[in-house]
C-alpha cells in the first residue's frame, strides 16, 4: 500500500497537466454555471477537445492500442481521470461518461470484431456522442420489463415504442437501446442490444426540462425503425446480461474522476463561506458550518480512496461488479449534502437567479442544489443501488414480490 | 501508488483472523464482560509470541520495523472480537510515545522489552473536568534536585491496571512534558472506573507526590506537543480501524439473523427495511475501512495529511460503528435489547472508543482547523 506517485507516474502526471493547460475549450471546467441553449457549440467543443486528447495518447487509456486507445496502466488511468474530470464539469461531464464510460467498454467487451473497429476509435476520439436508450415510462427501476419491441424483417429489427431520461440524446450521434426481442420467455431473457444511428428514419427526439430549468434529457420516439441486424451486439436474447455490463461500467467508473470535480466545486464553496457573512461573522467561523464543512471534506477523501481501491480492482482484470452500487450510492448523497451545505449558508439569497442585481455567484448554488436532485435518482435510484447491494453483495434474499417467475 | 495490501499483509490478516478467532471467541467475550474472566499474562504473552507487540518497534530495538498499515490490520480484526485487553494502550499510545519522544536510552530500556512483551505501557492525558481541549493539564511536576515531584489526577487512562509503566502529560514550567513513571513508585494510585464498556479498562490515576528521577523525562521538557499530536492522531487510526473491524461483525450478525430469521412467511431480509439498512451499513464500513487504512498509511507521511486524515478516520468509523450497532440492534428485535445477545458489548464498545481522544464533533472541529477554516 502506497499512495505516492513513483518517479514514472509523477512524469506522467507532470506531462499531462502541461498538455492540458493549453487545451483546456473555452468555457469547460469554468466556475460559472454555463447556460443550456448551446448545446451544439457544447457538442463541438467536446468533439474538439476529445480528438486533441486522442491525438495526443490521452484518450482510452484502458482500451488497447489496436481499437484507438492508449493502452495505458492504471495509474495513467487515474490521473488522466483525476485531472480531466473538473474540465468536464457542467459542461460535457456526462456526455463523456455516457460515450466512453459506458458505450465504449460494452462495446469492446460484447461487440463483434468489426463493431469494435467501427465504433471504438471513433468514440474514444470524440467523433460518435452515445445516447442510452435504457429506461422507458414503464420500466424504470424494473428495467427488465421494458417494451419497446421488434419485428425481425429479412436482416433487419423494426423497431417501436419510446424510451426516457436519456441524456445528451439531442445532440447524440448513435444510441445503446435495449428492445425485447421476445415476449414469450422469462423478461430478463427477451431482450436484445443494439447500436442505433440516431439519423435513421423514425426516430424522434423531444427533450425534457430538469427541475434546474436545464433540458439535458429526452424521450426518443422510435417508429418503425429499421436497424441492420450487424448492429446487435451479442446474441438474440443476451440484451440483459450486455445491459448489465453497461450498468456496471456506469456504478463502477467515474467515482475517481467525480472525486476531484466534486472536490473543486467544494473549494468553491469554501470561498463562498470565507467571504459570506452571517451571524456577524464569515460563515466559515460560525461552528456549525465549520462542522459541515470538514465533514463534507472528509467524505471527499473516503470517496478518492475508495475509487482508488476499485481502479485497483480494475487494473487486475476483475470486471466491475455489484460493489460499485456502494460507490453510487455514496456520492451521489453526499453530493446533495455539499450543495445544501452552500444553500444553508446563503439563506434568502440563494433563491436568486442570475438575473438579480442581489444574487451571489450568478445564482449556480441553486441549479448546483437542484441538480443534485437527481443524482440520487440517475443511473439507478438509491432504493435499487441497496437491493443491488443487498442482494448480490450481502446474500440477502429476493423481495418475494420481485422473484422471477420461471418460463 | 499501489492501493492493495500485499501478500505478507494477506499472511498477517490471515493469522489475526485466526487467532482471533480462537482466542476471542463469543464465550470469551461474554464471560469476560460479566467478570468471569480477565485478561492474563498468558494471552498478553500468546500475543507478543506472535510478533505483533513488535510491529512498530524499529530492528534496532528488537522489533520488527513495520509499518502502521501492517498493525491496522491487525487491529481491524481484533476489533471483530472484540478483543478486550491492553494492546492498543501498551503498542500506540506508550510505544509509540518512547519510540517518537524517547532519546536512546529511554528507548534502550523500554522497546525491546516492550517488543518482547515484557512490560505494558499506556499514556495518562486527560483530567477530570473540560476533556474538549488537549491543553487542559494542571497535573504539576515539580523540579527538586535531582528528581521532579509529579502532583494530580488523571482520568480515562485506558488500562492503567494492566500497564508497567505510565507514560504522564504534565505541565513543567517550559511547557508540556511527559514523564515515564513507574507504576510501582510510591504514590501512584491506580483505579478502575465503573464504565458501561468493559472491554477497555478506563482508569483513575492519582499521582501524590510521586518523586521521578530527572531522566524519567521523555525528550525535553517543554518539547512534547509534536510527539502528543502524531501519538493523538496514532490512536485515533487505531481506535479507527478497531472500529472498522467491528463495524463489520455487527453487520455479519445483521445480516445472518436477517437471513435466518422468518416472519411473515419469509426470511425477514427479504424485507427492503431490513435489506436497506444492511446495505447502507455496508457502505459505511466500507467507507471507514478506506479512509482508516489510507489514515494508517498518511501517519508515517507529511504530519498535515497524518493529522486531517486520523481525524477524518476518527469521524467516520466512530460515526459507522454507532449506527451499525443501533441498526442490527433494531434488525435483531429484542434479542438485540437484551444482555444475553453480545450485540451490547459492541454497542457499547462503539461509544467507548467513540468518545475517547476526540469524538466526531471534535474532530470535525479539528479538521476545520487544520484545513485553515
Amino acid at each position: 500500500m502506497d499512495f505516492l506517485y513513483n518517479a514514472a507516474e509523477q512524469a506522467f502526471k507532470d506531462k499531462f497537466e502541461t498538455w492540458l493547460s493549453s487545451h483546456v475549450p473555452e468555457g469547460f471546467g469554468a466556475p460559472q454555471y454555463v447556460s443550456p441553449g448551446t448545446w451544439d457549440k457544447m457538442a463541438e467543443e467536446y468533439r474538439r477537445f476529445q480528438g486533441a486528447l486522442f491525438d495526443a495518447g490521452y484518450a482510452g487509456i484502458n482500451f488497447p492500442k489496436s481499437y484507438g486507445g492508449a493502452e495505458g496502466n492504471v495509474m495513467e488511468n487515474i490521473i488522466v481521470s483525476e485531472l480531466t474530470g473538473p474540465v468536464y464539469f457542467h459542461a460535457m461531464g456526462g456526455c463523456h461518461v455516457i460515450s466512453l464510460g459506458l458505450a465504449a467498454p460494452t462495446i469492446l467487451a460484447w461487440g463483434n470484431e468489426t463493431q469494435k473497429q467501427e465504433f471504438l476509435p471513433k468514440t474514444l476520439n470524440g467523433q460518435i456522442i452515445w445516447s442510452q436508450g435504457f429506461s422507458e415510462p414503464n420500466a424504470g427501476s424494473d428495467l427488465a420489463s421494458l417494451g419497446t419491441r421488434t419485428a425481425k424483417e429479412g436482416d433487419e429489427y423494426i423497431i417501436n415504442g419510446q424510451k426516457i431520461w436519456s441524456s445528451f440524446a439531442h445532440i447524440a450521434d448513435w444510441c445503446i437501446l435495449v428492445c425485447r426481442t421476445d415476449n414469450t420467455v422469462a423478461k430478463h431473457k427477451g431482450l436484445s442490444y443494439f447500436l442505433v444511428d440516431m439519423k435513421l428514419p423514425g426516430i424522434q427526439v423531444r427533450p425534457i426540462m430538469n427541475i434546474a430549468g436545464e433540458a439535458e434529457f429526452n424521450e426518443i420516439f422510435f417508429e418503425d425503425v429499421r436497424v441492420p441486424e450487424a448492429m446487435r451486439v451479442g446474441r438474440e436474447g443476451d440484451g440483459w446480461k450486455v445491459a448489465l455490463t453497461t450498468l456496471g461500467h456506469e456504478r463502477y467508473l467515474g467515482e475517481v474522476a467525480m472525486a476531484s470535480t466534486f472536490l473543486k466545486e467544494y473549494n468553491e464553496i469554501v470561498a463562498l463561506a470565507k467571504r459570506l457573512e452571517l451571524n456577524g461573522r464569515v460563515a466559515s467561523k460560525d461552528p456549525i458550518i465549520r462542522q459541515k464543512l470538514a465533514q463534507i471534506y472528509v467524505e471527499l477523501s473516503v470517496m478518492r480512496c475508495s475509487g482508488y481501491r476499485n481502479m485497483s480492482k480494475l487494473a487486475k482484470g476483475e470486471m466491475p461488479g455489484p460493489e460499485g452500487s456502494v460507490g453510487k450510492l455514496f456520492w451521489s448523497e453526499l453530493h446533495q449534502e455539499m450543495t445544501e451545505v452552500a444553500i444553508d449558508m446563503l439563506g434568502p439569497y440563494h433563491q436568486l437567479t442570475a438575473k438579480s442585481k442581489y444574487s451571489i455567484d450568478n445564482g449556480k448554488w441553486g441549479f448546483h442544489f437542484l441538480r443534485a436532485k437527481g443524482n440520487t435518482i440517475e443511473q439507478g435510484t438509491s432504493e435499487i443501488q441497496k437491493n443491488i447491494i443487498g442482494e448480490r453483495v450481502l446474500g440477502l434474499p429476493k423481495d418475494s414480490a420481485r422473484i422471477v417467475k420461471k418460463g | 501508488m499501489d492501493f492493495d495490501f500485499s501478500q505478507e499483509q494477506e499472511i498477517l490478516r490471515d493469522s489475526a483472523k485466526r487467532f482471533v478467532e480462537k482466542e476471542c471467541s463469543v464465550d470469551y467475550i461474554k464471560q469476560f464482560v460479566d467478570n468471569k474472566t480477565f485478561f492474563t499474562d498468558e494471552m498478553w504473552q500468546k500475543i507478543a509470541e506472535l510478533g505483533w507487540t513488535a510491529v512498530l518497534i524499529p530492528e534496532e530495538y528488537g522489533g520488527l520495523g513495520l509499518s502502521f498499515v501492517d498493525l491496522g490490520i491487525i487491529l481491524e480484526e481484533m476489533g471483530r472480537g472484540p478483543m478486550p485487553g491492553p494492546f492498543i494502550s501498551s503498542v500506540v499510545l506508550a510505544g509509540e510515545a518512547i519510540r517518537l519522544a524517547g532519546n536512546p536510552n529511554q528507548k534502550d530500556a523500554y522497546l525491546p522489552k516492550m517488543a518482547m512483551g515484557e512490560v505494558k505501557g499506556t499514556l495518562a492525558w486527560a483530567e477530570p473536568g473540560d476533556l474538549s481541549s488537549l491543553d487542559n493539564i494542571t497535573l504539576t511536576a515539580n523540579s527538586a534536585g535531582e528528581s521532579f515531584t509529579l502532583n494530580g489526577t488523571k482520568i480515562f487512562v485506558p488500562d492503567a491496571d494492566l500497564a508497567d509503566f505510565i507514560i504522564c502529560v504534565v505541565k513543567t514550567e517550559e511547557g508540556t512534558g511527559l514523564f515515564l513513571v513507574e507504576k510501582e513508585d510510591p504514590g501512584v494510585g491506580i483505579k478502575v472506573l465503573p464504565t458501561m464498556d468493559r472491554t477497555v479498562n478506563l482508569c483513575e490515576v492519582v499521582f501524590n507526590n510521586v518523586a521521578v528521577p530527572k531522566d524519567a523525562l521523555l525528550g525535553q521538557a517543554g518539547a512534547a506537543d509534536a510527539f502528543l499530536r502524531q501519538v493523538f492522531n496514532r490512536v485515533n487510526v487505531a481506535y479507527s480501524l478497531d472500529m472498522v473491524g467491528g463495524g463489520r461483525k455487527v453487520l455479519d450478525m445483521g445480516i445472518e439473523y436477517a437471513k435466518t430469521r422468518v416472519q411473515f412467511g419469509q426470511a425477514i431480509g427479504s424485507f427492503q427495511a431490513i435489506k436497506h439498512k444492511c446495505a447502507e451499513l455496508l457502505m459505511g464500513v466500507e467507507c471507514s475501512r478506506s479512509i482508516a487504512y489510507y489514515a494508517a498509511w498518511a501517519q508515517e507521511q507529511d504530519e498535515r495529511e497524518a493529522t486531517i486524515n486520523a481525524s477524518g478516520a476518527k469521524i467516520f468509523s466512530s460515526d459507522m460503528y454507532r449506527k451499525a450497532t443501533k441498526e442490527v440492534l433494531q434488525i435483531l428485535g429484542g434479542i438485540g435489547f437484551s444482555w444475553e445477545h453480545e450485540l451490547h458489548i459492541y454497542l457499547k464498545r462503539a461509544k467507548c472508543l467513540g468518545a475517547l481522544f476526540g469524538d466526531a464533533a471534535f474532530h470535525r472541529e479539528r479538521v476545520a482547523q487544520e484545513l485553515g477554516y
